[in-house]
C-alpha cells in the first residue's frame, strides 16, 4: 500500500471529545514541534458545548512557513467513535488513521488506501490508573508520547514541555512524563517507527511566538492605554477581556493604593456594553469592547450615535459564522457589511483588518490612537480562526517613549486665552473638530453632545443646509482617515501579470500558499492584503491595474467585493469571488481550485460556488 | 429652534458661596410646551444645583430621548451634556462615571425612556449602584409622539383620547428598590418645597439615587380621569414626610416639630433631617419602605417625599476599587508597561 512520506510538512487532525483535557494534550504536541523549530498552526475545531461532544484539532506542520490551512488530512488520530466514520474518510490515500482499538474497528469503516495504526488506549490507561478522571486525562498524554515515536520527534523536548506547563505543580511532571513514555514504548513495540511522515528538527521559527489573537488584542487594549473595557460574554471575544483583565491585574493596580487604573463592566447586553465605551471616550477615557456578529447587529443604534456625534469608540469584532447564532463556534469574515455601514442613516465606518497576532496587538493598541484622532468609532475586525488558536506570530513589540495620540482636544488654557470653540467647527480644514472634555473650563467650552442634527457649536437645528453642511464634512473626515488607517500591503508576482489577489485578514496565509501553487502551474497573480477600511487610492489603483482580480473572504455573499464595487463603482466582471463558508478557515487547495475553474473559463455559477467552497475539508 | 435668554440680570441677585447667580445654573429657553411639569423640574435642579454652590462644569447631564431627554438643554447651561439614544442614557452614564469619578452625573430620564424601552439598563444601573441622580420626569405618556399611554400610566387612567389604560402600572420607585437603589424618593413637579430639598439630598447621597417625579403633560394627559394630572396628584399625594437639607458648613436652625424625625449625615458632610415622618414606616428599611408604598398604592394615593435610603451605601467605584485619581487624567507612564514586559511576554511563548 502507498504510504505518504514526508518530512517537516503534513497536516494531523485529532478527533476527541469535549471536556475530556484533550487541548491541553494536543497543544503540547502542536508546541513541542514549534519547540523543534518547526511553524505549526494548530486549529481548534469544537462545538458550542461544553462536554460530551466531538471536537477536533488540526495541526499544519510546514518547515517553509505554510501557515494556513492546506486542506486534506495526512495523519488522523482518533479517540472519539462518534466520528470515527467521518474521520478515516477524511484521510489522504497513503495517508494514516491511529485510533484506539481497544474496541477494533469497526470492519464497514475499514479503508483499504489508508494506513491503520491501533493502539489500546483506553486499554492501557485501563491497566495503569484506576481513577476514571486519570484514565480520561493520561489517555490524551499517551497518544502524544506515542506520536512521538512514530514521528520520530525529539523526546526531551516534550518532557522539557511537560516541566515547564506544570511549574509550580511539580507533582503532576513525573505522572504526565511516564504517560508519555508509555504511549512512547508502546509504539517502538508493535510499529516500525518513524511512518513515512516524520519530524526532524529544523530552524524554522526564529524568534517567533505562539499566541492567540484574543489575547493579542487584550494586550494591545493594556499597552493603548485602555482604561473602561465594558463588554458582555459571547464567543468567540470573550478571552479578549479576560486576557485585558489578567494582564490589568498584573500591571494597573497601583502598588501604593492597591487600587485599579482600570474599570472592566461586564454589561446587562451588549446594548450597554456599546454605551459604556461611548460615555467613557466622550468623557476622556480610552475605551473598548469586544464582540461578534449579533453583538454588533445589537450595537449598531450606538454605532451611529458614535459616528455621527463624533465619539472616540474601539470595538473588537471577533467574527463568527452567521447569520443570526449561526455557528458560535466557527470561523468567518461575514460582518464586513454590518459593521462598515453599522446604522441606520448614511454611515460608514473605520475597520481594521488585522491578519496575525502581532497585528492584532498593534491595531489593537494604535486603534485608541486612531478613535481619538479621528474621533470615530474603530472597528478591529478579527475572527475566531484568529482570535482563539494560537498562531505563529512575530514577537510582540513596543517602542518605549512612545506618546499616545489623543487628538484634537482643547484645554483649560486655550479656552482661557479665548480660543474659539465649536464642537463641529472644522478650523484645521481636515474636517476634524475639537473637543472638549466635560468639567474642562467653569464657563467656556461645554457643549451639548447629541444624536440629534446641530450646528457647528453644538446647539440643535433643523434647518436643511446646516445639517448637510455637517453630513458633508464627515465625507471629508472620512477621506482624512484614508491618510491615517494602516495602508494595504502588496506582493509582486514573479513574472508580469494582469490578473491578481486581494484578501485580508486569515485568509493570508492560505492565500499566499496557493498563489504559490499556481505559480509553479505557470499562473501568476499579483496580492494585495487589504487592512483596513476606508480603502486608499492604492486599493483602486491595484484594481485598475489589473484586468481581473480575485477577491479571497470567508463569507458566502462577498461582502469585501461587494463593498468594493460600492465604494469604487467597479463592474462585477473586474471582481471574482473565491469564497469559503463552511465555518473552517480557508484552505489552499480550495482558494486554488476556484482560481482554476474560473481560469479554465468556466464562469462559476454563485449556486456552483456553495459546492466548491464548502469542500472546507479541502 | 433655540433661543437666548435675555443676557439682562438683575445686578443684586443673590449669589452662592462660590458668587454664582441662579442665572449661571440656567440653560436655554425651554420649548417644551407652556405649563409642562418638566420646567418646573428643571427650575427645581437649578435651584438645587445654586443652593448647594456646586461648580456648573463639575456636571455632567445625561439624557435618552423623548419630552424629559429634552430638558437638560434648559438648565445648566455651563455642563457638559449628553443627549444619547432611546433608553440607554444609563449605559453612557456608566461610561462616563467609569472615566471620571470626580463629576456629578446627573441623569434625566422619561418614563417612556426608563420603564418601556430602557426597563434593562434601568434596573442594572440601580444594581451597579452608580453613583449619579436619576430623575424621572414622569407624566404617564409619550408626549413627544402625541400621547400614547406609557407603562407608567396606572391601569383605568384615561387618556386624551378618552381610552381608559387596560395594563397594570409599573411603579419605578418599587422596581428600583428592587432592583438594589440606594436612595429612592418620589416627588411632584408641583410641589417646589418638597422636591428640592429631595434633589440636594439625592445629590449628596454616594451611590444610585433615583426620584421619580410625576409630572404632568399638559397637552396630552391632564384631562379628568387622568391619575397623572394636575388635579389628580394635588389631591391624592401623600408625603412619607417632609425633608430638609443642611449642607455641611450651615448650622441647623430650623426647629423641628416633635414627633417622628431622622438626621442622617451624608457622605459629604451636609445632613438630611427627615421629620414629621409616618409612624410606622421606617426609611432606612427597604421592607418597610415596600409596605408603606404598597398600602398607599392600594389606598389610591401617590406616596411620595423620601421613601428609601440606605447609609451605607457603597458606590460603583468604591466596590470596584478603583482608582481615586480619575481613569481619565492616567497618562501612557501610568498605563504603558513598556517593552521589557513584552519580551518576557513573548519569552513565555516560545
Amino acid at each position: 500500500m502507498k504510504q505518504l512520506e514526508s518530512v517537516n510538512d503534513f497536516v494531523i487532525k485529532f478527533a476527541n471529545v469535549n471536556g475530556t483535557g484533550s487541548a491541553s494534550a494536543n497543544n503540547m504536541f502542536a508546541k513541542a514541534l514549534f519547540r523543534m523549530g518547526l511553524p505549526v498552526s494548530p486549529k481548534n475545531i469544537f462545538p458550542s458545548n461544553i462536554q460530551g461532544l466531538p471536537t477536533w484539532y488540526e495541526v499544519r506542520v510546514s518547515e517553509e512557513g505554510y501557515l494556513g490551512r492546506r486542506g486534506g488530512i495526512d495523519i488522523a488520530l482518533s479517540v472519539n467513535p462518534q466520528s470515527m466514520a467521518q474521520d478515516i474518510q477524511e484521510v489522504e490515500p497513503g495517508g494514516y488513521f491511529i485510533y484506539d482499538n481497544t474496541k477494533p474497528l469497526d470492519l464497514r469503516l475499514v479503508r483499504n488506501d489508508v494506513n491503520i495504526i491501533g493502539i489500546p488506549l483506553t486499554r492501557i490507561c485501563n491497566e495503569e490508573y484506576q481513577d476514571p478522571r486519570q484514565r480520561q486525562l493520561f489517555k490524551n498524554v499517551i497518544y502524544v508520547g506515542a506520536l512521538a515515536a512514530l514521528l520520530d520527534m525529539d523526546f526531551k523536548v516534550l518532557t522539557d514541555l511537560v516541566a515547564d506547563q506544570f511549574k509550580g505543580k511539580e507533582k503532576l511532571i513525573l505522572p504526565n512524563i511516564h504517560a508519555l513514555e508509555l504511549g512512547n514504548q508502546y509504539a517502538r513495540n508493535h510499529f516500525d517507527c518513524p511512518i513515512g511522515i516524520r519530524v526532524q528538527t529544523a530552524d524554522a521559527v526564529g524568534d517567533k511566538i505562539l499566541l492567540d489573537g484574543n489575547t493579542a488584542l487584550g494586550l494591545g487594549a493594556v499597552y493603548g492605554g485602555a482604561t473602561v473595557a465594558a463588554w458582555y460574554p459571547i464567543t468567540p471575544s470573550t478571552s479578549v477581556v479576560d486576557a485585558f483583565e489578567k494582564y490589568a491585574r498584573r500591571v494597573r493596580i497601583d502598588p501604593g493604593t492597591g487600587r485599579k487604573n482600570y474599570a472592566i463592566v461586564q454589561a446587562e447586553d451588549e446594548l450597554s456594553a456599546i454605551g459604556m465605551v461611548i460615555g467613557a471616550g466622550w468623557n476622556g477615557a480610552r475605551s473598548f469592547t469586544a464582540t461578534s456578529g449579533p453583538g454588533v447587529s445589537l450595537m449598531s443604534e450606538f454605532l451611529g450615535l458614535a459616528y455621527f456625534a463624533e465619539i472616540p469608540t474601539v470595538l473588537f469584532d471577533v467574527q463568527r459564522a452567521g447569520p443570526s447564532t449561526g455557528m458560535p463556534t466557527r470561523t468567518q469574515q461575514s460582518d464586513i457589511l454590518s459593521t462598515a455601514y453599522a446604522s441606520h442613516g448614511d454611515t460608514k465606518q473605520v475597520l481594521l483588518f488585522p491578519s496575525t497576532p502581532k497585528e492584532c496587538f498593534d491595531f489593537g493598541a494604535q486603534a485608541f490612537d486612531l478613535a481619538e484622532r479621528l474621533q470615530t468609532p474603530i472597528i478591529v475586525m478579527t475572527d475566531l480562526d484568529l482570535g482563539m488558536n494560537d498562531n505563529m506570530s512575530a514577537p510582540l513589540e513596543w517602542e518605549d517613549g512612545r506618546e499616545y495620540d489623543r487628538g484634537k482636544v482643547m484645554t483649560a488654557e486655550e479656552l482661557e486665552a479665548g480660543k474659539e470653540f465649536g464642537r463641529y467647527m472644522d478650523v484645521d480644514g481636515d474636517a476634524i473638530c475639537y473637543r472638549t472634555y466635560p468639567a474642562t473650563h467653569p464657563d467656556r467650552g461645554a457643549f451639548f453632545t447629541r444624536g440629534t442634527s446641530r450646528d457647528e457649536k453644538a446647539v440643535y437645528t433643523e434647518k436643511g443646509e446646516e445639517y448637510e453642511e455637517n453630513m458633508l464634512r464627515l465625507m471629508r473626515k472620512w477621506d482624512t482617515i484614508k491618510e491615517y488607517v494602516p495602508g494595504p500591503e502588496v506582493v509582486k508576482a514573479a513574472q508580469e501579470t494582469d490578473v491578481a489577489v486581494l484578501y485580508f485578514g486569515t485568509s493570508e496565509e492560505s492565500s499566499r500558499e496557493a498563489l504559490d501553487y499556481l505559480a509553479k502551474e505557470g499562473v501568476h497573480m499579483d496580492a494585495m492584503r487589504v487592512r483596513a477600511f476606508p480603502f486608499n487610492h492604492e486599493v483602486k489603483s491595484f484594481i485598475e491595474e489589473h484586468e481581473q482580480v480575485f477577491v479571497i473572504e470567508q463569507n458566502r455573499d462577498a461582502q469585501l467585493r461587494t463593498l468594493l464595487m460600492a465604494e469604487f463603482e467597479f463592474g462585477p466582471d473586474k471582481l471574482k469571488s473565491v469564497l469559503c463558508f463552511d465555518g473552517t478557515p480557508i484552505s489552499a487547495r480550495n482558494i486554488k481550485k476556484q482560481i482554476n475553474l474560473h481560469l479554465d473559463g468556466g464562469e462559476v455559477e454563485p449556486l456552483h460556488r456553495t459546492k466548491v467552497a464548502s469542500s472546507g475539508g479541502e | 429652534m433655540s433661543y437666548q435668554i435675555p443676557k439682562f440680570r438683575h445686578p443684586e441677585l443673590p449669589v452662592n458661596d462660590l458668587g454664582y447667580t441662579r442665572a449661571d445654573y440656567e440653560g436655554s429657553i425651554s420649548t417644551l410646551c407652556a405649563g409642562c411639569g418638566h420646567d418646573s423640574i428643571s427650575g427645581a435642579i437649578v435651584k438645587a444645583c445654586h443652593e448647594l454652590s456646586i461648580e456648573p462644569h463639575k456636571i455632567a447631564k445625561l439624557s435618552g430621548i423623548g419630552c424629559s431627554s429634552k430638558a437638560p438643554t434648559y438648565f445648566l447651561g455651563k455642563s457638559h451634556g449628553f443627549n444619547s439614544v432611546h433608553g440607554r442614557m444609563p449605559s453612557v452614564a456608566t461610561g462616563a462615571a467609569m472615566a471620571n469619578r470626580d463629576l456629578l452625573y446627573l441623569g434625566v430620564s422619561g418614563d417612556g425612556d426608563t420603564a418601556s424601552i430602557g426597563m434593562g439598563q434601568f434596573a442594572h444601573v440601580a444594581r451597579r449602584n452608580l453613583n449619579m441622580v436619576y430623575i424621572v420626569m414622569n407624566n404617564g405618556c409619550y408626549g413627544l409622539t402625541k400621547g400614547q399611554d406609557s407603562a407608567t400610566a396606572d391601569e383605568g387612567s384615561v387618556s386624551k383620547k378618552g381610552d381608559a389604560n387596560i395594563y397594570s402600572a409599573i411603579d419605578l420607585c418599587a422596581t428600583a428598590m428592587q432592583m438594589g437603589a440606594t436612595f429612592v424618593a418620589r416627588s411632584f413637579s408641583g410641589d417646589k418645597q418638597q422636591l428640592v430639598p429631595l434633589i440636594k439630598a439625592a445629590i449628596s447621597h454616594r451611590g444610585f439615587a433615583f426620584i421619580d417625579v410625576v409630572s404632568p403633560c399638559v397637552t396630552f394627559n391632564n384631562n379628568p380621569g387622568s391619575t397623572k394630572s394636575y388635579e389628580f396628584v394635588r389631591e391624592h399625594a401623600e408625603a412619607t414626610g417632609t425633608v430638609d437639607f443642611v449642607p455641611m458648613q450651615k448650622e441647623i436652625t430650623t426647629d423641628y416639630e416633635p414627633g417622628f424625625s431622622h438626621e442622617v449625615t451624608m457622605h459629604d458632610g451636609s445632613t438630611v433631617h427627615l421629620y414629621k415622618m409616618e409612624e410606622e414606616m421606617n426609611p432606612f428599611d427597604r421592607t418597610s419602605a415596600l409596605i408603606a408604598m404598597e398600602k398607599h398604592r392600594t389606598a389610591g394615593d401617590i406616596l411620595t417625599g423620601l421613601i428609601y435610603m440606605d447609609r451605607d451605601s457603597r458606590d460603583l467605584h468604591d466596590v470596584m476599587e478603583t482608582s481615586r485619581r480619575p481613569l481619565n487624567t492616567l497618562g501612557a507612564e501610568d498605563l504603558c508597561p513598556g517593552n521589557q514586559m513584552l519580551k518576557n511576554i513573548n519569552a513565555s511563548l516560545r
